[in-house]
């Protein structure tokens, strides 16, 4: 299968990256390249087979319900675009 | 003192013929001459590095040195380091000063080992060639036309031109393996699960593995004694006990059995690294190893199995750069979604924006199953031709990429091409398993090729121990290029 | 054409651990924008989520109070969408496996008792709060709430009207009050419902197309927005109109719901298992022990109360309406052996004053023991209801006891019959007219006697025996 503009345009926008015009047609080859090489798997048959999500099979551990982290607003918002009064700013959301 | 080995000046820091201040001193001045031509660092910072030098010699002086205090070593821009800029390689955080250590780093602070800078890398650990970094390409040190190999790059020709003793790196596809073959070090990329992902900006989460390069074996042993080791505050950290991982280094390899994979020596291998290989394997030979031939029949599945799961992981783990806490953001938009789309846009390199895109369309509604799940049992497979194979031998050996580096802008514009490069490394991510790469000749073009090493999981002593027998009767991790 | 209506609640349960779910950072309420945001929450690069003990088994006690199954092994998940209040671009929730299914809750709509199936209870993150205030025209984002442990508990489509939904949400919010894993505040946010509505024509099998409406914060808005929603679709349905899946907000302003996205810009999540956590599992220990922490539950107290005391089942369900009020009413009841009593005056006089002075059966100022005392005299006749209510005020804005109260203000019920018949020679001799009224056959001027002798007893006098000795001299 191959991906048309209008998928890519699709996929762009849930990954939030803007793709102009101009390089849709580039995007598109180069993606469909890529699952080009990716379809390789479906030749495969892989009936029974449990998905492996994670190199060891281990539990995870938990953590004690304990406070242990102080706040560090001003070294962490010293990087932050803009903020006001403490708060992260962004265009107005709308919903 | 710049040829010399991190073991050669942990002795010359406690013989009192150096100081740590002398020696950041003497590495920052052949950084300041070879840099511009080598690109192999993004940040360096003469008074940082000065300062953390002198604290080093003052623990010297009050007796509370470590082996490795004094020693400087350089870090991949991908750990987390408090009050030096992380930018991974990308535009994206090009602005961005960490406010935390990563545990790697903290480890090695602790140790007393002096940050040197932070070395260049492929954006997000993301290429095969370092010439996806915001930063430009590194050249690799033994010919300045060649690629470095990536991700880590940076470290890699950082340690071949000798502007570091030693570097961190990471591994998520070959990423370690691949450019310390290419320029001629040692690099070590452990079990997952030993060395902390804290700190560690997150590519594709259950493959990304820290490690090490250096000139030797031995030293890359030291290193890992000290960055390994469980680490809390990340859920995938194994509880295990800490390892000197130099304690193995001297035992003989009469009666190792060594499993070549018949895949690894097929179609696709150039005939001068295959010549290298077995070259390599006979060294062993000699050594008392025992060859048998194993085989890992899904090699050829790891390429769209891996370039499914980390673009997939990539794809969310990318997504907390939105300009909106930290980090690039556009300088104009017309609302929330353009200043996503455009500071998305503008702070990525293409090849992060492909795998971002990829990953996205194979979590997709409906392309779930067909891709991601599909993918995960070819994952499993794999992990069981390993499983398999080590019933018969102990390590496995074989090439790390099918060609000696590769000209610069060779590749870049064929994804997929770039993408098949990484054959004989993605298996050993996707299994999980611990590998090494160990300088082992040079192709006909005059450039290094590196010997895989492929241990079984814990078996980190095992390799280093290979490594350190194959490195006391060969000297091509001697060699440096001449600059 | 008559119409039905089919309801799933879908409630986010926010869990009252000290610390996140993922990290060490303080869930406290109210406190300065971004100073509960760790690294993790601020989603830096390269930090991880570690799993709170507290949150998995605050997870089991619901799983087990619903009678579920606990799945032994489940799986986070990261489910992905861009929104400036979720730093990480995707929020860790559970999807496949997730801790709790298959359980059920009983409720009691009139007399009626229902069990409805709860499909599953799933473990999650809260998101951070978006700021709509004037920045500039920009909004404000304040990350302390992300990260704050969430049971998203989700019904099945069981509930057929505005009442039961209802009855359900607040089964539900005593359940988790009850077992102490949430403080059920719903101002702050801390129990917030989705409801799932849809209507068909009655007796039809498939359902309807539904709307979801989105985070009620009362039980009020609740009942509101499904009666508007409920008779939203079925004139669009009458008027010819189709009705559409859509996520849609409920304005209490006016009371009506509004749409926020409709199917088509639905989003698409992305789910797949977060490989940053693997997964969790529970040993039969673990669950034995949770097990035998957790307190008697709703129910089973319940039945126990109709049992023990004799109370009705229905009052049975008022006093366990919380733990606090059964707990205090199992208190009085045993102490003073008056079961149907106590039930009556915590349903009664002792609610009403709460209600009136807005406190909560926790800020009760009398304790069990005096109100126990309180009705163990009204039981042995020393009190009349009317002087009790005189005496439970009295004890109400004071710490004495009953007793004390009753002795000191002389307030013991006169049932001694030649007192009485005294106080009764006296009215009638001055009342003339009344006594002929009676005579005549106007009952009504019995009352107005007796209300006399009782006004001339300041209230003392046993107002059974009043009337029947009235009626003795008036015979």
């Amino acid at each position: 299968m191959s991906l048309s503009h209008q998928d890519v345009a699709r996929i762009a926008r849930l990954s939030r990256i803007a793709v102009t015009d101009a390089e849709i047609d580039a995007v598109s080859r180069q993606l469909n390249g890529i699952l080009g090489l990716i379809e390789q798997m479906q030749a495969v048959d892989t009936d029974g087979i449990e998905p492996m999500a994670h190199p060891q099979d281990v539990s995870l551990r938990l953590r004690e319900d304990v406070v242990t982290e102080p706040s560090r607003r001003e070294a962490c918002q010293a990087v932050a675009p803009q903020v006001e009064n403490g708060l992260f700013l962004v265009p107005k959301v709308i919903e | 003192m710049i040829h010399a080995t991190l073991k050669q000046l942990s002795q010359q820091l406690a013989d009192k013929q150096v100081s740590a201040v002398e020696l950041a001193t003497g590495y920052l001045q052949r950084i300041d001459a070879l840099n511009p031509q080598l690109n192999a660092f993004i940040t360096v910072d003469r008074d940082k590095t000065l300062l953390e030098a002198a604290a080093a010699d003052a623990r010297r002086a009050a007796g509370l040195a470590g082996v490795l205090t004094g020693v400087p070593i350089a870090h991949k821009d991908i750990f987390c380091q408090q009050g030096w800029k992380t930018s991974c390689g990308s535009k994206m955080l090009d602005n961005f000063v960490s406010p935390y250590d990563a545990h790697v780093i903290e480890q090695c602070q602790a140790a007393g080992l002096v940050t040197l800078g932070r070395t260049n890398m492929d954006e997000f650990a993301m290429g095969s060639s370092n010439e996806n970094s915001y930063y430009g390409a590194v050249r690799n040190p033994w010919d300045l036309a060649a690629i470095p190999g990536g991700s880590s790059g940076g470290s890699a020709a950082a340690v071949a031109a000798r502007l570091a003793p030693a570097a961190t790196a990471t591994d998520t596809g070959g990423s370690i393996r691949q450019p310390a073959s290419h320029c001629g070090v040692t690099g070590i990329k452990p079990t997952y699960g030993v060395v902390s992902r804290f700190g560690m900006v997150a590519y594709a989460s259950s493959l990304d593995q820290g490690g090490v390069m250096a000139q030797t074996a031995e030293d890359c042993a030291l290193m890992l004694s000290v960055i390994a080791g469980f680490d809390e505050r990340d859920s995938t950290s194994l509880e295990r006990a800490r390892e000197d991982y130099s304690r193995d280094l001297a035992q003989p390899l009469a009666g190792l059995r060594v499993g070549l994979p018949r895949e690894y020596f097929a179609d696709g291998l150039a005939a001068d690294v295959g010549r290298i290989i077995d070259n390599a394997v006979s060294e062993l030979k000699k050594l008392g190893a025992e060859v048998v031939e194993v085989s890992l029949p899904n090699t050829r599945l790891s390429i769209p199995a891996y370039y499914v799961i980390a673009p997939a992981e990539a794809s969310a783990n990318l997504s907390r750069f939105d300009g909106v806490r930290y980090g690039h953001r556009a300088s104009e938009y017309k609302d929330l979604v353009d200043m996503y789309e455009k500071s998305r846009a503008e702070g990525f390199g293409s090849e992060v924006k492909r795998r971002i895109m990829v990953g996205t369309y194979v979590l997709s509604h409906g392309y779930y199953d067909a891709y991601y799940i599909k993918a995960q049992k070819i994952r499993r497979l794999i992990a069981d031709d390993f499983k398999a194979a080590f019933a018969g031998c102990d390590v496995i050996l074989g090439p790390v990429a099918p060609t000696a580096a590769f000209n610069l802008g060779e590749k870049s514009g064929d994804p997929v091409q770039m993408y098949l490069s990484d054959i004989y490394t993605l298996s050993v991510n996707l299994a999980g398993l611990p590998a090494m790469s160990v300088p082992a000749g040079f192709s006909d073009n005059g450039r290094p090729v590196g010997l895989q090493i492929i241990g079984n999981y814990f078996a980190e002593a095992k390799m280093l121990n290979v490594a350190h027998q194959f490195q006391q009767v060969t000297d091509w991790h001697g060699k440096a290029p001449a600059l | 054409m008559k119409w039905e209506v089919v309801i799933g609640l879908e409630v986010h349960v926010q869990l009252n651990t000290v610390s996140k779910i993922f990290s060490g950072a303080s869930t406290a309420f109210g406190a300065e924008p971004n100073t509960q945001a760790s690294l993790v929450e601020l989603a830096l690069p390269g930090v991880l989520p570690v799993l709170n003990k507290a949150v998995v088994e605050k997870a089991i006690r619901l799983g087990l109070a619903l009678d579920a199954t606990i799945n032994q092994k489940n799986v986070f998940a990261r489910k992905n969408y861009f929104y400036p209040d979720l730093p990480k671009g995707y929020q860790i929730s559970q999807m496949e496996l997730p801790i709790v299914e298959h359980g059920k809750l009983n409720i009691l709509v009139g007399d009626e008792e229902k069990s409805i199936r709860v499909t599953r209870a799933h473990m999650e993150e809260d998101a951070g709060k978006s700021l709509h205030e004037d920045f500039h025209g920009m909004t404000g984002i304040d990350l302390n709430r992300a990260g704050t442990p969430l049971l998203e508990v989700v019904s099945e489509p069981d509930m057929r009207s505005a009442e039961e939904a209802v009855a359900y949400a607040k089964a539900l919010h005593t359940l988790v009050t009850w077992l102490g894993i949430c403080d059920g505040n719903m101002q702050e946010g801390s129990f917030r419902v989705d409801a799932n509505v849809s209507v068909r024509p009655f007796g039809q099998a498939e359902f309807g197309t539904r709307r979801e409406v989105k985070n009620l914060n009362s039980f009020r808005f609740l009942e509101q927005a499904i009666k508007y929603e409920t008779q939203w679709q079925i004139e669009t349905i009458e008027d010819g109109g189709k009705v559409q899946q859509a996520t849609v907000l409920f304005d209490p302003d006016s009371g009506e719901t509004r749409m926020m996205r409709s199917k088509e810009d639905a989003h698409d999540y992305r789910y797949f298992p977060d490989p940053d956590l693997l997964p969790v599992r529970i040993s039969n220990e673990q669950i034995a022990r949770v097990r035998s922490e957790m307190p008697e539950l709703p129910a089973q107290m319940k039945a126990r109360f109709v049992d023990a005391f004799g109370v009705t089942p229905y009052d049975a369900a008022v006093l366990t309406g919380s733990r606090a009020l059964a707990t205090y009413f199992e208190s009085v009841a045993t102490a003073s052996g008056q079961g149907k009593l106590a039930a009556n005056w915590l349903g009664g006089d002792v609610a009403a004053r709460l209600n009136r002075e807005g406190k909560d059966i926790a800020e009760l100022p009398i304790n069990a023991e005096r109100l126990s005392g309180l009705l163990v005299r009204i039981a042995d006749g020393t009190l009349s209801n009317k002087l009790a209510k005189q005496v439970f005020d009295a004890m109400w804005d004071s710490e004495l006891s009953a007793d004390v109260i009753i002795e000191r203000d002389g307030l013991k019920q006169v049932s001694d019959v030649g007192a009485i018949e005294k106080m009764v020679e006296e009215v009638l001799a001055a009342n003339p007219k009344a006594v002929e009224e009676f005579r005549a056959g106007k009952e009504k001027a019995l009352n107005a006697l007796a209300g006399q002798v009782m006004k001339a007893s300041k209230g003392k006098a046993n107002p059974a025996q009043v009337q029947e000795i009235l009626k003795q001299k008036l015979a």
